[in-house]
């Protein structure tokens, strides 16, 4: 079993700051955070300067920057609120993003070791992913595991895993409806696998804990889908969820893989769900709609980059979607600025 | 409060194949008493299997098979642990939990002895969510939900039809993995149930399944192997294929994940290696075919599907081997047996309703 070598100055954290108090949060993830470049960017429209502590090689953003790169020409794109970590992907020059939400802290596992989820993640992104076929002891790459009989061998090398998908303990990235339901139910479930999404299988993908190779998604990761009432709770939101089925789709044309599974983060109680229940209507119900959408998707031959499919699934939810709600006309056109934007900083 | 699981105990049979002894059933004594065993003896017939003192039991070998099945028999294998799905269709009852004679009950992280079959009904009697992935797993199990995102239009779910349990310490490995890796144990503990998404196929086991026979009952064969055959260890990695592509079509779910048992035996690699040896051929031609069949919309039961499964078998891995022709032919076979010893439907039931 091959050792995978993380390079530290391979890989960018991503934090989104929503609250203006990061010490907390930072010292609690200092001792995994410390050894890599951090990108902290504050949503513009907090008012609060932000509180950091010091010891940790990191670049900040604010307002002025954003303001400063993206200028007028991207319209329809906000940064506000969850989106602002958008900002951070853009102007990050690694190969391996990860991002965390500023109110999870490090979770422990089953041992009661604390987990260490920037390591897992570039362990997630780094060996292969096997789309094409199940395999019942899932990752077939990790130590102790193996493929089982009955897997084809020439599907055994798998593919790039573009997108790592990791989970929540404590607080569960549940919608508001089902917490409020259930306003005692928390995850504490620790669930020690990560596996392949299939290819074809759609899955809601939270931005809470995330990871991604930039060089293969990058671009598709967009701030597309804003709900009108769009708030600081992930029950307010639906703008990962958007994106990650927009990623997921891209993934399987493209061959590259999704992984679901460890780590976990221990995810903090903030707001309230029943509250969250009125703002969040909206977006439960527009989901509805681009299920059959995106499991339907096949993107065409001439597509060989992320960014050709996002410009083709740009033009295809405009076409199918659009007259299904104007929020969806908005989101392919975001989309579209966002490819304008990202070729233009990113130089490519 | 979470409610008990229902033993479920008259209408759910536990099917075990056997060429040697059924020690390991002391062990599972606790959790099998209640139920009803279907012993499927393979091998010398003369020989006598003592079945642990207080079990309620049918065993057949294979005279019986013979006497029973009449020449319909030769669908049925012959040295090769295959032969367990004649167990599954003299059954009568609703619900099958099949397990090898070397598993042996395991122990949870928390050392507490796992009740397999209980797990297995839990799995079969909540249901599945094939349509959409959710990354939390099974949302129907206590403690968890379906995750933000998930279409509540999809959660509803759909009826389980296989429930597909996992091995600790010896794992299911193929010949050649066992060869470069003798030592290796499967000592992770993974505490999920998940549904295998649509679309999607999956190596089946079957050292520690359980299905519903009404829903998915016809399609469980095990194929020829073994004696007179030129493949053994595919029988129910074949049954896996079919019975996924049928749950596909008629909007099935199936299972994999909790409950672990205790694989204490591993077999001969080389021995293996020159059982699945054709199979690791020919399986790189299968997948692709089991991942385009398409079944016609009136294919609507089990049987139909499985019919028009064996006439693309024919006609499209008639050319890799003979071998395929046979098997397609034993596959109707296997369906007339079916239904003949299945008339009144799968378990019994007069189809107006009432019980023979």
């Amino acid at each position: 079993m091959s050792e995978v070598t993380i390079k530290n100055d391979e890989v960018d954290i991503v934090i989104g700051a929503i609250q203006s108090d990061l010490t907390s949060f930072m010292e609690a993830w200092r001792p995994f955070f410390s050894n890599f470049h951090l990108i902290v960017v504050k949503d513009p429209e907090l008012k609060e300067e932000l509180k950091i502590p010091g010891g940790f090689n990191l670049h900040v953003y604010t307002k002025s920057d954003i303001d400063r790169v993206v200028g007028s020409s991207a319209g329809s794109i906000s940064f506000s609120g969850y989106a602002c970590r958008y900002f951070g992907y853009l102007v990050s020059r690694k190969k391996y993003i990860i991002s965390v939400d500023d109110d999870c802290v490090p979770a422990k596992n089953s041992s009661g070791e604390l987990i260490d989820p920037v390591s897992q993640h570039i362990i997630n992104l780094s060996t292969p992913a096997t789309p094409f076929f199940f395999n019942t002891l899932y990752d077939p790459y990790c130590e102790g595991a193996d493929f089982v009989r009955g897997y084809p061998f020439s599907l055994r090398t798998g593919v790039e895993c573009g997108l790592s998908c990791g989970l929540w303990l404590n607080l569960a990235d549940f919608d508001a409806p089902t917490q409020a339901l259930k306003p005692t139910l928390k995850n504490t479930r620790y669930v020690d696998a990560v596996l392949t999404v299939p290819a074809r299988s759609m899955l809601p993908v939270s931005g809470i804990n995330i990871a991604f190779n930039a060089e293969l998604v990058g671009p598709a990761l967009t701030p597309a889908f804003r709900l009108a009432k769009e708030g600081n709770l992930r029950w307010e939101t639906v703008e990962d969820i958007w994106t990650g089925m927009c990623v997921k789709v891209i993934c399987d044309h493209l061959r590259l893989g999704v992984k679901s599974g460890i780590p976990y983060v221990w995810r903090q109680e903030r707001g309230n769900a029943i509250e969250s229940l009125k703002k969040e209507w909206e977006g439960v119900k527009l989901m509805e709609d681009v299920v059959p959408f995106f499991q339907s998707l096949r993107l065409s031959e001439t597509s060989v980059t992320a960014e050709d499919c996002v410009v083709e699934i740009a033009a295809a939810v405009k076409e199918r979607l659009g007259s299904v709600n104007p929020k969806f006309v908005s989101a392919a056109a975001t989309m579209v600025e966002w490819m304008k934007l990202w070729k233009r900083v990113r130089g490519q | 409060m979470a409610a008990s699981t229902p033993l479920l105990k008259d209408e759910l049979d536990i099917v075990i194949p056997t060429i040697r002894n059924l020690d390991f059933l002391e062990m599972w004594r606790p959790f099998f008493q209640p139920y009803h065993l279907i012993i499927v003896q393979d091998g010398d017939p003369s020989k006598t299997i003592r079945v642990p003192e207080g079990f309620d039991y049918e065993l057949y070998n294979r005279n019986d098979i013979n006497k029973i099945l009449g020449p319909k028999a030769s669908c049925i294998s012959f040295k090769d642990s295959a032969c367990r799905c004649f167990g599954y269709m003299v059954s009568k009852k609703k619900y099958i939990f099949t397990i090898d004679d070397d598993c042996f009950v395991a122990k949870n992280p928390s050392g507490k002895d796992i009740n397999a079959l209980e797990q297995h009904i839990k799995n079969l009697l909540s249901p599945s969510s094939p349509f959409f992935f959710n990354t939390l797993y099974d949302p129907y199990r206590e403690g968890a939900d379906f995750v933000r995102g998930y279409p509540f239009s999809l959660r509803e779910g759909v009826s389980t039809a296989v429930s597909h349990g996992l091995w600790l310490n010896i794992p299911d490995y193929d010949a050649p993995t066992q060869l470069v890796k003798p030592r290796e144990r499967n000592t992770r503990y993974v505490d999920a149930v998940m549904t295998i998404p649509k679309g999607t196929l999956f190596p089946m086991c079957g050292m520690n399944l359980a299905f519903d026979r009404e829903l998915i009952g016809p399609a469980m064969y095990f194929g020829l192997m073994g004696d007179g055959q030129p493949i053994g260890r595919y029988d129910d990695m074949w049954a896996g294929w079919c019975i996924k592509v049928i749950c596909d079509h008629l909007g099935l779910g199936v299972k994999t994940g909790l409950p672990y048992i205790w694989h204490s035996k591993a077999s001969n690699p080389f021995v293996n290696l020159k059982k699945e040896y054709k199979g690791i051929y020919w399986q790189e031609e299968l997948i692709p075919f089991f991942q385009s069949v398409i079944l016609p919309k009136d294919c609507t039961t089990v049987q139909k599907c499985y019919i028009e499964i064996s006439k693309q078998v024919k006609a499209k891995l008639g050319k890799v081997d003979d071998y395929f022709i046979k098997l397609a032919d034993a596959m109707v076979t296997w369906i007339e047996a079916w239904d003949e010893l299945n008339p009144l439907g799968t378990t019994g039931r007069l189809l107006n309703g009432t019980t023979k």
